[in-house]
């Protein structure tokens, strides 16, 4: 019968001996390396350098609060010093 | 009564010398810009910076380089002394500086506008920090 003859080929498939292990790994490594590979790969982070300069913007950090405290002291320096403003 | 005549003269005089003294130490202070100066920024070739400082417009000239660095060295020396006092940086000294020097600018000076591009003052009011007083 031929359900009969596809379960001896079946049969057969698992008598092959399998392959000497060269790797020198042991069982449990061998799944630890099959658990931990596909993460190491796609933990490899690629950093590419910027095609601007890098400007930092240091004025960012005056607030409106501080400047308006100082806008009258700072119109009497100017007024003060009309030969270098 | 003489003696006290004379006195009287006598304080009449000082408070006169005094007077012109003071006059006299007042006005270095309220020197106006040099020439140069003055010339440099009315062509447009020099401009205020939204910092606070002086910046040559477009080509230089060892001339304009000068006057720049001389004044920008002035400034801060002066915003230094100020911001001290006033118990804040220097750079927010100078940057409240910027805002009021952009704003005193005349129609076709140059001024430095928010994103940092140059601009020619026109009759209208100059684009400043949305900070700015």
């Amino acid at each position: 019968m031929n359900s009969h003859k596809l379960t001896s080929r079946a049969g057969r498939a698992h008598k092959v001996p399998m392959e000497h292990d060269r790797t020198g790994l042991s069982g449990a490594s061998r799944i630890v390396m099959a658990v931990v590979a596909p993460f190491a790969l796609a933990g490899c982070i690629s950093v590419n350098a910027p095609d601007k300069p890098i400007v930092i913007e240091l004025n960012i950090n005056i607030t409106q609060e501080v400047i308006y405290r100082l806008a009258a002291d700072a119109q009497n320096t100017i007024e003060e010093n009309a030969d270098i403003f | 009564m003489k003696r006290t005549k004379l006195s009287r003269k006598a304080v009449i005089a000082t408070i006169g010398a005094v007077s012109i003294a003071t006059i006299a130490i007042a006005a270095p202070a309220l020197a106006q810009r040099d020439p140069a100066y003055e010339a440099a920024r009315a062509e447009g070739k020099v401009g205020e910076k939204t910092d606070g400082y002086l910046a040559v417009v477009g080509a230089s000239t060892p001339d304009l380089d000068r006057i720049v660095k001389d004044i920008n060295i002035k400034r801060r020396a002066v915003y230094a002394e100020k911001a001290q006092a006033a118990n804040a940086t220097l750079e927010e000294y100078a940057f409240t500086a910027g805002c009021l020097n952009i704003s005193r600018t005349q129609p076709g000076e140059k001024y430095q506008a928010p994103g940092g591009s140059w601009q020619t003052r026109g009759s209208g009011a100059p684009q400043r920090d949305p900070r700015c007083p």
